[in-house]
Order: C-alpha cells, then structure tokens, then sequence
C-alpha cells in the first residue's frame, strides 16, 4: 500500500518538474537582457554578434534551445556556463553543499530558539517574560533576513568584531577537502581548526537567516502549545504533581510539535531558494550567490540550472514531507 | 560522591566546545601575517581565461588578469603605454606589416619560458571567430605570423591605428600555449597559469582567490608575498570589511562612508578614472529638435551635481574625453546656462507653462547616486520647461536596447575607456554602425569614418577633437562626468592609484 502511494507520488513529481523546466526556459526567453548584448564590445559588427550567438548556441529557434536543453537533461547535462565556462551540473553541485550546510545550521538554529521561545512564553504566561519574548518574536518577524545581515554586521562584525564578515572560511586555512561539504569533512578528518573557523564564518548568516524563520516557527508553536495545554491529560498531569515546566515538555511538547514539523520542512525547501540576499551581503559561496551572478551575467544555461535545481529541491523536500504524513497517518495513504 | 549522569556530561561537552570556538572566533582576525595583503574587491571573478568570454571584456575583472597575466604591452598609472611581454613593437613606413620584440626573460609559472611562439599563438587564438573572444574584430586584421630569434612580423590585413593599444588593453593578453593546450578549457580554470607577478595558489569561486608571490617574474619583485583577493560585492561588507581588520584595502564604497572612514585614521585616495557618466540621446521625438537637445544640456548645472550630490566626486566634462584621454580640449565646453536653455525651447515653441515631454532611462545603484544623480537634473530640467518622466531600467536591459536602438529619448550610462583613445570613446558611442551608438547620425558618421584608417596619429586625434566639437554644438549626447574611485585602505600601506581604475596589488606597498 505505501509503496503504491510512493510510486504515485514519484510519478507525480515528473509533470510538476517538466512543467517547471518549460517554465523556466520560456521565461529566460521572455525577461530582458540578452547574454550578447553583456559581452560585445564596441565596434563589434553584426558578424560578429552573430558569431557569438552562433558560439553560445544562441542563434537556434527557441524550440531547437529547448529541445536540446531538454535532451541535455535527460541526459544528466545542464549545459554549459556562458560566464564562467564551466558545466552548470558541476557547479551547482560544487555550490550546493554550501548552501545546505548553511539551510541546515539556520534551521537548527531557528528550532532551537523557537521551542525555548515557545516553552518560556507558556511557562511564563501572563507575566513580563511573555510580553518580552512577544515584543522579540514581533520584531525577530518584521525584520527581514537581509536586514538582519546588516544589523549583524554591524555589531558583531565591526562593533563588537567577533566573527569573520565575509567568505566561508578563512583564506589563510589550509583545507583540500575531497567533498565540498566542508563541514562534515572537517569533523570527519578532525580537522577542529577548520570547524571552528567554518561555524565562525556561518555563524553571522545562519542567524540572520534564522531569526525571522524562529519567529514564524514560534507563533505556530506557541498556538499549539497553548491549545495542547487545554485538554485533558495536562489537567491530569498537573494533578499528578508535575511541574508547569515538566507538564510543558513532558507531555504537552510532544503533541504540539507536529505542526512545527510540518512547517519546518516547508520553510526548509523556501530556505533554500532563499538565501540568495544573505549569501551576497557575507560574500558565502553558495548557489544564492552563483545565483546573482548569473543574473547579473544573464547566464541563461545556469540561470534555467539554478531554477530547476531549486525546484528539484522544493518537490523532493515536499515529497518527503508527505511521505512522512503518510507514514504517521495511515489513512492518507489511500487518498 | 558526584555522580557523571547524561546532563552533566552534556553541560561538560557544550563548554569544552565552545571555549576553543570562542578563542578561535575572537582571535580569527589576528591571525594574518605581515607579509599578507588582503584586499575586499568589489566584483567577483567569473572566469580566469583573459581572452574569451563576458568578463574578458568587463573593465572591472581586469584588476585580477593584471595580478596574473601579462598583457602583450603595459600602461603606467597615467595610461601612457610601458613594455609588457613585448619590449618593442611598432609599423612598418607603409602600415602593411607590423614587428614586435618579445621579452627574453620571461617566464611563465610553472617555470617553462616564455616564447615569441606563445605570443603568436595567443593572438591568432584571439583572431580565431570560434574562440569567441569578443575582440576578434581587432585582432583578425593581422595575419602570417613570422619568427625570427624574438622577433615577430606579421602582415596587416586591415590597418587599425589603434592595434597596439588594444594590445594593453581587453582581451590583450599573453597565454601559455602548451600549458592551456595540455590542461584544457576546464582544468584551466581551476588553475591558471600565466606570467604576472603573482601565481594563483587557490582559488574559491566567488569568495576569494589567493595569490603567490612568482619569484621569477620579470619585473620588480612584489612586496607582498601573499595576497588575498576576497570577493565582495556589497558596499556595507566591504566597508565593516575595512573596519574591522578582515581586509587592508577596499574600492567603490559610497562616498560618505569614505569620508567617515577617512576621519576615522584610515587612508584613503579618490582618484579620477577612465569611466565617465552620460546621457544617451537617441535619434527619436522629440530628440530630432536640436533646441531640445541643446536645452538640455544647457539646463544642467553639472558643477552642482559633482560638488554637492556626489560630495566632490568626480569632474564635470563636456566631451566624451576625460582629461586623461588622447583627444581631450579643454576649449570644446558646453555652459550651464538657464536662460539660454529657456531660448533655445522658445524657439521649437515650448517653456515652463507648455514643456516638452519625454522619458529619461537610468539604472539605479549599478553606479555610484546614479538614480540620484538623474532625479536632481531632471529637477533642473523642470525649471526651464523639459518635463522628463524617469523609467528605471537593469544594465541588461540598457544592453539589450541599445543593441537594438530602442533606447528612450534619453538614457543614462556609463562608459569605460582605458586606453583613452577616442576611436574607443567617441568613435564607438556615436558612428551609426557601432551597435553602442544611440544617435544615429550621417553627419558624424562622415567626420569618424575617414578616422577609423587614418595612419596619421596627430591628424586622427585632431580629426576626433573636431567631431566631439561638432557633437557639443549639435548636442548629440551628453557628458555628465568623469567618475572619481575611492579607494580607502589602513595606515602603513602605500597605494598607487591607477587611472584605468585597476587596484595592483603589485603596487601596493608598505608605506
């Protein structure tokens, strides 16, 4: 029964992608800006310029673009970066890993200080601490994360200059690491000065990313909780003897995560399209940074490469988030 | 007797790792040595192939090509031309061959020599349509390569008078034959090898790239041993960059933080560079009227502009020559003058009450108050009777419509001249077959023609000086400014501006 819903939900996800790459592709043709006109210098000839066009493939009908594009996926071949010369495959996944070690630790991050949000605003209801802890969540929402980059820049970048500003690790570190997730390699080799130095270094951007999404996180939860506290196995629970603090993440924190999970994960497929602003303010070297350069460059081949790779992303995170509902909820299997 | 249960090993645990963090944190910005120079660079490197591409063609990239490549022939910071690769170079009495002398004790990085075969080979690559260098058009008009000892003569095709400056400036650079031939297109741009004084010794695509000192480079040894090339392509990093001791030197900060920063005990250098503001004016109503257009210009107090919204940053001009250029005249000048501006738009039949109407394109933060800047003349427009609606529009788009020639009646841009020549000012700008002319012109086009060929050096700069004159007086565009570049960098450092807007780091020293 599963793995019939599996393959359904697999299957399904090959129109959603193909209509995301048709998408992508006629959208590159319709936005302004051709990739030609960035790189002719002055006193080229419409020779020239068709010579160029001719090199990038560019001179083709649409269709032909598509068709070979198409084909080139299929095959595994995203093409090939107009700007920086090299495979698109190659250098979204050289990228990749950067942007999850990134995703990953602001959403470790953003849980971490949603849940103690949370519990602390329940534990403290009615009292100051939960007027305090609403005014932060208000603010931690109402302030971008790109805005949250600057403010962090500035007091803990120059300030009070604690971390490194820009970059992913620190130029004058020795480190060839085989994988480019630098992060698990490092701990895998013990290489703790590098660790250090890549959590120095993702530490400014992780929580400029984390704090909106910790403020979303924690209103969620805080609803949950707060309904969770009203049934009841908590009145028995308290009747028991149990502290509030215990009554809170014994019993009523286990029940009231569910949501928060369910949201997570879709925050965690919306994180990864979208730390492009972050990544640019701290110069880290991950796929929203690839991602502005090839606007700015009008890199068509890596520019469709980024997009479906992003939506690649947000189906399979999807995918799995349901696949986890159907594994809790055997109902929804049969739907 | 303590008991070790799980939530005293975790608080042990939390604490041991996060003191070495702490320690490793805090004291992460001291780690540099004295013999390492790191500079917050503005643009990020695409591609470490000098030849082929969008970045061989953006001015820009060119600070990390002259880091590590060596062009076939050098400029001095003034953009007066020096020996590269090649020492001598020059045209046969007739302009049909050309000879050039390759530098004996060149070496490339990998410690193989540098040969008249190298250069040849680079620039027949350069001529050959399927690189896809964009400069092809120039290099293609020399052909039959010959060697003798270190000696190259080749035969002129077409007769470009601007050939050797080309050769010093975009895609102007010497390759390794063997070394690119052997490693490949991909392999290449992983490591690069060139003949500059510094060698790539690791690169991360668009965070840093850090150089090695080549210690049989040609030239004066770098003083710096090591130099780091961090990315970073937002002003506010590259400012808290600067501020906090990441990075010794920046550019292209906004011009207030330079003047904070400056107080604040760093040094600091704003120099005039080879990159002017201007306003595109296409051959469209109401641009046809030559009282529009000279009332425009006219109408705009560019002192004003420079002095107080850019804080002094820059220099008015009124040509498309910066000082600094070949063919620039002082005499050639186009005054602020409101009430002349108010006669000209008498006399097509508009003033204040019946003004006349067009819309002004910009991009807004690609350069320096660049929005700003268009907002404050369109102010100044209001006064005399232009009423110019503002279209803001991304660099890729002003590419795409000047290309086309679908500018609006006016657009403002920039433009970069390195080598200072007019052919690559005014000639590109403004002759019709140029596909970054906006204002399509018989006239110009009869004036620059002849000077494409001209094999008389004095003669074209003059013949140049006389169109720009004839621009000014039919006000086919107009020059805003000559952009000024702030550079700011800590104290005990020497630093040797560049007009062409390139950060050496070669020239870079303690002070």
């Amino acid at each position: 029964m599963f793995g019939r819903y599996l393959m359904l939900r697999l299957l399904l996800a090959i129109p959603t992608i193909f209509c995301v790459a048709v998408i992508v592709f006629v959208l590159m043709r319709i936005v302004p800006g051709d990739p030609i006109s960035m790189m002719i210098p002055p006193g080229a000839s419409p020779d020239d310029i068709e010579n160029l066009r001719e090199i990038y493939g560019l001179n083709k009908p649409v269709l032909d673009q598509f068709l070979i594009w198409l084909n080139g996926i299929a095959e595994g071949d995203l093409g090939r970066s107009i700007s920086l010369k090299l495979g698109v495959g190659q250098l979204i996944l050289n990228r990749l890993p950067a942007t999850l070690e990134l995703v990953i630790l602001s959403m470790g991050i953003a849980i971490f200080l949603a849940v103690t949000a949370s519990v602390a605003a329940i534990r403290y209801k009615d009292t100051l601490v939960e007027r305090v802890l609403d005014t932060f969540t208000g603010v931690a929402q109402a302030i971008p994360d790109f805005l949250w980059s600057l403010l962090l820049l500035l007091f803990f970048g120059v300030i009070l200059p604690l971390f490194p500003i820009t970059g992913r690790l620190d130029p004058s570190l020795s480190f060839d690491p085989i994988t480019n997730f630098y992060f698990f390699e490092a701990i895998f080799t013990f290489r703790l000065d590098v660790v250090w130095d890549l959590l120095a270094h993702l530490a400014l951007p992780s929580f400029a990313l984390a704090f909106p999404l910790a403020a979303s996180l924690s209103r969620v939860l805080r609803g949950s909780l707060s309904e969770a506290m009203s049934q009841d196995y908590i009145t028995l629970a308290q009747v028991k003897g149990y502290s509030r603090l215990e009554v809170i993440t014994k019993f009523a924190l286990r029940n009231a995560l569910i949501p928060t999970i369910t949201l997570s994960g879709v925050q965690f497929a919306f994180l990864i399209g979208g730390t492009v602003l972050v990544e640019y303010i701290f110069s880290y070297p991950g796929l929203g940074n690839l991602a502005i350069s090839a606007v700015v460059q009008r890199d068509l081949p890596l520019i469709q490469g980024l997009i479906l790779t992003f939506a690649v992303m947000f189906v399979i995170t999807n995918l799995l988030i349901d696949l986890s509902y159907a594994l809790i909820n055997p109902r929804l299997r049969g739907r | 007797m303590h008991t070790f249960d799980r939530r005293r090993f975790l608080k042990i645990s939390g604490i041991a790792a996060a003191a070495p963090l702490a320690g490793s944190v805090l004291f992460s910005g001291c780690s540099k040595g004295s013999d390492v120079l790191s500079i917050a660079y503005n643009v990020p490197l695409p591609s470490w192939d000098p030849t082929t591409g969008p970045s061989s063609v953006n001015p820009t990239i060119q600070t990390y090509y002259k880091a590590v490549f060596d062009s076939f022939i050098d400029q001095n910071p003034d953009l007066s031309f020096k020996a590269g690769l090649l020492t001598e170079w020059g045209w046969n009495e007739d302009r049909t061959k050309i000879k050039m002398t390759v530098r004996e004790n060149a070496f490339w990085h990998d410690g193989s020599p540098v040969t008249p075969e190298d250069v040849v080979w680079s620039l027949e690559r350069a001529a050959n349509p399927e690189s896809g260098n964009p400069i092809q058009f120039v290099w293609s008009k020399i052909n039959n390569f010959s060697i003798s000892g270190q000696e190259i003569t080749a035969d002129v095709k077409e007769f470009e008078p601007t050939l050797f400056k080309w050769m010093a400036f975009l895609t102007g650079y010497v390759m390794p034959k063997k070394a690119y031939l052997d490693r490949g297109a991909e392999a290449w741009e992983e490591q690069p090898i060139g003949s500059g004084p510094y060698m790539v010794e690791k690169f991360e695509r668009n965070a840093y790239v850090r150089l090695k000192a080549f210690p049989q480079y040609w030239g004066d040894k770098p003083e710096f041993e090591t130099v780091v090339i961090k990315m970073v392509p937002d002003a506010s990093a590259r400012v808290a960059e600067i501020e906090s001791g990441g990075s010794d030197l920046t550019l292209q900060i906004p011009y207030e933080e330079f003047n904070r920063l400056s107080s604040k005990g760093f040094s600091g250098q704003s120099y005039p560079v080879s990159d002017i503001g201007m306003i595109f004016i296409s051959n469209r109503e109401p641009m046809l009227d030559k009282n529009v257009r000279l009332a425009m210009h006219h109408a705009i107090d560019k002192k004003a502009i420079v002095n107080d919204l850019l804080l002094g940053f820059g220099t008015p001009i009124d040509t498309l020559q910066a000082p600094e250029y070949d063919a620039f005249e002082s005499t050639t000048t186009v005054g602020y003058d409101l009430e002349l501006a108010k006669k000209y738009l008498a006399k097509s039949g508009f003033s204040v009450s019946n003004p006349v109407k067009f819309t002004i394109q910009t991009t807004r933060g690609y350069k320096p108050k660049d929005y700003e800047m268009i907002e404050a003349i369109v102010g100044m427009w209001k006064q005399v009777g232009i009423e110019a609606s503002i279209e803001i529009y991304e660099i890729a788009k002003h590419f795409e419509l000047r290309m086309q020639h679908k500018l609006a009646p006016a657009a403002f841009y920039n433009w970069g001249n390195s080598i200072g020549d007019p052919s690559t000012s005014t000639g590109f700008a403004m002759f019709s077959y140029s596909p970054h002319s906006a204002f399509k012109s018989p006239e110009v086009d009869k004036l620059i023609g002849p000077l494409w060929g001209e094999p008389n050096e004095e003669k074209r700069i003059e013949g140049y000086k006389n169109v720009d004159r004839y621009i000014a007086d039919e006000g086919l565009v107009i020059p805003l400014l000559q952009y000024s570049q702030p550079v700011v960098y800590r104290s005990g450092l020497s630093f040797t501006a560049h007009t062409a807007g390139f950060i050496l780091p070669q020239n870079i020293k303690s002070a």
